[in-house]
């Protein structure tokens, strides 16, 4: 009985798996059985999150092997972890290490300004982050087997998320109308290889699952990604840096599950206590900016 | 004929498209009103853990049981066969103790374990190209269940009355031969 290993079908599919669902940050094991708890469908091991790589500044790289294997024996669900974008080394010891998935992240300082990871010599499956569809293209031309939006990592402020996760479902939209010949400019346009442009007008979707990311803080949040077509939600700062982790990452888990059911939002939103502190994106300096690290 | 997936989390676009090429219609359920009015259930694939959390916080556990008791064929993949089975190898977890059988979780390992087979199926007369995600195996089979194929590792895809369950992910294919098999289980 011959086994095939590492194809692209078993790799986006434990992306199709997760669909619905929450992926949470976690820097802890003890983080990481909350959110197990909580009914997170994954947890993405890291050392720092978001808000505090952005706060304590400094080159932010993968997590020490240790703390990864030790999420990795406390919890059932699949793990993640992050390395740097082009940061091929990296991402072939957290393969070692046998995580389930991969994120070549922007919020981690970048290693190579030129260059994503060739994601189809690994046998583990990648997600990367995206601003709008030629990026995700590029994403997924490179083998990456999961997109998600960049939004703003970190700030607990949705509106760059709601940017991200717009454009893409507006540039497919206008793929879908128009002719085949029509097809090639864009393509060109979008810097993306004409196959996945012709993939994406057939499908009318992304050819693999596309997640929300980066300044989710809130059920409400969690709702509205889902709303404008989001697959599923990462949450990075938004649990852990809440006054309430366990009651709140239930209550994100309950709103993407039930996002089309306003009463469930708004019961889950009841009483959950203060929330990570946001930042307004005008006050950022454009160098402060993560999501446009690796386009 | 109406089939019901339940759509708390997992892959539920992939079954519906399956069971429409199959040539009838599934919609997504979630809540107890609409378990009520379906032919059939189809539990997907996603993260057992989580889905097994869902049923029990939104009170889904008690009209899904007493349905598939009084008959409702049910179709578990993956996620689906953890959660119909009556023990867990070494994990403590909501299941609806209903399917007599052992489940042994990630039988064969993490992701990069996952594979695609192809597998002999009983009553079909060429293979089945089966994709295993992080995939299960059921062992400990009780006299009821009928094994429809297996590897060395244990039963992969099996049938007990009218519960039907796969370690594997049909839905992820193009091969429409096990949903067209659960709709006649619903048809008969």
């Amino acid at each position: 009985m011959e086994k095939s290993f590492g194809t692209i079908k078993v790799k986006r599919g434990l992306a199709q798996m997760l669909k619905g669902g929450v992926i949470m940050d976690v820097t802890s094991v003890e983080q990481a059985k909350i959110a197990e708890e909580a009914g997170a469908v994954s947890v993405m091991a890291l050392e720092r999150i978001p808000a505090d790589i952005r706060k304590q500044g400094g080159v932010a790289r993968m997590a020490d092997p240790k703390l990864i294997k030790d999420i990795m024996n406390a919890v059932t669900i699949p793990v993640m972890a992050k390395v740097r974008i082009g940061h091929f080394a990296e991402a072939q010891v957290i393969e070692a290490i046998g995580v389930d998935f991969i994120d070549e992240s922007e919020v981690l300082t970048p290693a190579d300004e030129i260059h994503h990871i060739n994601k189809w010599d690994f046998k583990v499956p990648f997600v990367c982050g995206a601003r709008n569809l030629g990026e995700a293209l590029r994403r997924i031309a490179e083998g990456a087997a999961m997109i998600r939006t960049k939004g703003e990592p970190g700030t607990g402020n949705i509106v760059e998320a709601v940017k991200h996760m717009r454009l893409v479902m507006d540039e497919i939209r206008k793929i879908q109308n128009m002719s085949e010949e029509e097809l090639y400019q864009e393509a060109k346009e979008l810097q993306s290889p004409i196959e996945l442009v012709k993939e994406v007008k057939g499908l009318g979707r992304l050819p693999v699952v596309n997640f929300a990311a980066g300044g989710i803080a809130t059920p409400a949040d969690a709702s509205l990604m889902m709303q404008l077509g989001a697959d599923g939600i990462f949450v990075g700062s938004g649990i852990f840096k809440s006054s309430n982790p366990r009651k709140r990452a239930k209550a994100i888990v309950s709103a993407t599950t039930y996002f089309d059911d306003p009463k469930i939002v708004a019961k889950v939103s009841e009483d959950l206590g203060e929330e990570m502190p946001g930042i307004d994106i005008r006050e950022l300096e454009e160098t402060e900016k993560m999501q446009t690290r690796g386009e | 004929m109406k089939i019901g997936v339940l759509a708390l989390q997992g892959d539920v676009s992939e079954h519906i498209k399956m069971i429409e090429l199959a040539g009838a219609n599934a919609v997504p359920v979630k809540t107890i009103e609409n378990i009520k009015k379906i032919d059939g259930l189809i539990i997907p694939g996603g993260e057992s853990t989580t889905i097994g959390k869902l049923i029990k916080n939104y009170k889904l556990e008690v009209i899904i049981k007493e349905r598939i008791n009084k008959g409702m064929p049910v179709y578990g993949t993956c996620t689906g066969m953890i959660l119909l089975a009556k023990k867990i190898q070494r994990f403590e977890q909501f299941t609806f103790d209903i399917l007599d059988i052992t489940v042994v979780r990630n039988a064969f390992g993490r992701q990069v374990d996952s594979m695609e087979i192809d597998l002999d199926v009983k009553g079909f007369d060429s293979k089945f190209h089966a994709i295993f995600i992080r995939g299960p195996v059921a062992i400990n089979l009780g006299p009821d269940v009928e094994v429809l194929s297996s590897i060395p590792e244990g039963a992969v895809f099996l049938r007990q009355n009218n519960i039907l369950v796969s370690s594997f992910h049909p839905e992820l294919g193009n091969d429409i031969r096990i949903h067209r098999y659960f709709l006649d289980m619903i048809k008969k």
